[in-house]
């Protein structure tokens, strides 16, 4: 297994009463495997996001549970620890492709970014070099000419082809996608789909990809988690969620699924 | 067309600042090499002498070139504001990035710390400080200097608030970045735009604050000169020798004014 979460659960204690966002939550990834994650606005998906890549390190956040990354444990692990998995075998999209590329510093310079923390040895030309093959991989029209851009001076879809192309650049073996289409208009959303799926066969790149969108979700994953109020309540294969769920929140999910899909 | 095109990206404001600016920092740049007269070159006979063509701005009760001691005032005035400013940047951009980013207990400490500073007026805090560290021109400075890092401090912690939670800064810590490089190299870079409207407030801030640390005498000392401690001097002489204050004052205004226009129009 590529990644084994046990028994999850984050809490937050930054008010008050404590509040409890994850609560046990257990499921595992295997290699080049798409698993979607999928629950209404604030399930908790974000946050079992952010624990698998690390990002919950603030001390009012109460973390239990182990998360395993071939073999080894991230949830506790330090921060030494931690830079040397992150970051070369784990990527993040976020959802937001307007704050999710830095609007100060040029395209190119924010890819390689991963590279010269990870390969310090390479030299510029090289880096430039992979950074224009995977701005191309990602199916950037023109690469040598994003690779001067600013942010502000692309679509939301480029961006979002940006981002993956800088969570892609050290070929990672685990990309998390947390909801990286809901920002864009749907046929953006089915080429970014379209996309992932394609890396994920030619890198055997595994996709934690979250969403709210279960028809996105039944196109792209093989198996598929639901989530609900912090709870996982059912996981499956993609088929056995669609074709027989078990548990009626995941039917209200269905059924709830946007009529969109029978127009098209 | 092109007085059209040229006024549309230069607002006026912006332009009439910049001419007064530049003007000014030539005139510094100049007293730093000449001034018409030696500043401390007292002529007897020229006492509270009025504007002439040998004088331009009169002389002083002791009988010293106005001009040239307004030349070397200015000079004085905006050396120590300038040092005034990158002190107060420097420790503002330091203190305030680390405890905007890091939170915890080194940010409830240090911004406590900071708001008790913050508590009294800066001209204050450079009174206290001069009073236990002496006068002198490096002591203004520094006493300023220090008086000036609160403000910037909270400017800047805000700012690295804001931006921290940004989601291109979780990438760059998922990416394995380190503190320093995403606080400094990642982060910083966002916040020059308020930085850089914050530093020419607190410029016009430390120009009148050293005039105000000169004109009660415990700023630049005598016969060295700055606008402050000349318009001072210059007091007992108001009616008898008007210009002896009109140009230090004056001096004062169209700095500030030049400053505070280039800034607006910077901002827009
Ligand atoms: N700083 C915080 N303090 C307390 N609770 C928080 C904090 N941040 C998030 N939460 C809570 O955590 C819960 C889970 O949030 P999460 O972002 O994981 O939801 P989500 O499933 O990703 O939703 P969405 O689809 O809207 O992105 C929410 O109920 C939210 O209110
Ligand atoms: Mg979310």
């Amino acid at each position: 297994m590529l990644l084994e979460i046990k028994d999850l659960s984050i809490e937050f204690h930054d008010h008050d009463v404590p509040e409890r966002v994850v609560h046990d939550v257990s499921f595992s990834l295997a290699e080049g495997e798409i698993l979607g994650i999928v629950g209404e606005s604030g399930s908790g998906k974000s946050m079992t996001a952010m624990a698998i890549a690390g990002l919950l390190k603030r001390h009012d956040v109460e973390k239990k549970g182990t998360i395993l990354f071939e073999g080894t444990e991230l949830l506790h692990a330090s921060r030494a620890q931690l830079r040397k998995v992150q970051g070369n075998d784990i990527g993040i999209i976020f959802q937001e492709p307007m704050t999710s590329l830095n609007p100060v510093k040029r395209i190119g310079w924010q890819v390689e970014e991963s590279l010269r923390i990870h390969r310090p040895d390479m030299s510029k030309e090289e880096r430039r070099h992979r950074a224009i093959t995977a701005l191309s991989d990602v199916e950037l029209p023109n690469p040598e000419q994003v690779y001067k851009k600013y942010p502000h001076e692309l679509s939301g879809g480029m961006r979002q082809r940006v981002m993956i192309a800088s969570a892609m650049i050290c070929e990672p073996k685990l990309l998390i996608a947390d909801e990286p289409t809901t920002a864009l208009d749907v046929t953006i959303q089915l080429q970014i789909v379209k996309l992932l799926q394609r890396l994920n066969k030619e890198k055997k790149m595994a996709v934690l990809f979250i969403s709210h969108d279960l028809s996105l979700v039944k196109r792209l994953c093989d198996r598929i988690i639901v989530m609900h109020n912090g709870d996982l309540v059912e996981q499956g294969s993609a088929q056995e969620i669609f074709e027989n769920p078990k548990e009626c929140y995941t039917k209200e999910l269905i059924d709830a699924i946007p009529r969109l899909e029978k127009l098209v | 067309m092109l007085m059209k095109s040229f006024r549309k990206k230069y607002p006026p404001n912006f332009v009439i600042g910049a001419v007064i600016t530049v003007v000014m920092l030539l005139l510094i740049l100049m007293s730093f090499f000449y001034t018409p007269y030696d500043i401390t070159k007292m002529d007897s006979a020229s006492k509270l002498a009025a504007p002439s063509f040998r004088h331009l701005m009169g002389c002083d009760n002791f009988g010293r070139d106005i001009f040239s001691r307004v030349l070397k005032g200015m000079e004085n005035t905006f050396v120590i504001a300038f040092l005034t400013v990158v002190i107060g940047t420097a420790g503002g951009v330091l203190i305030g990035a680390f405890t905007g980013y890091f939170g915890g207990w080194l940010d409830e400490v240090l911004m406590r710390i900071i708001d008790v500073v913050f508590a009294f007026p800066s001209i204050l805090l450079a009174l206290v400080f001069v009073s236990i560290f002496g006068t002198g021109r490096y002591n203004v400075v520094a006493a300023l200097g220090v008086a000036f890092i609160p403000s910037f401090a909270r400017i800047v912690r805000s700012e690295f608030i804001k931006y921290r939670e940004m989601d291109y800064v979780k990438s760059a810590q998922l990416a394995g970045v380190g503190r320093l490089r995403i606080i400094f190299v990642h982060i910083l870079p966002n916040t020059f735009t308020v930085l850089m409207s914050s530093i020419m407030i607190g410029f016009n801030n430390a120009v009148l604050a050293e005039a105000g640390m000169s004109y009660l005498g415990i700023g630049v000392q005598p016969p060295d000169a700055s606008l402050g401690s000349m318009l001072s001097e210059s007091q007992t002489y108001l009616f008898s020798a008007p210009w002896y204050a009109v140009f230090p004052g004056l001096m004062i205004i169209l700095l500030v004014l030049g400053f505070s226009l280039l800034a607006d129009g910077i901002k827009a």
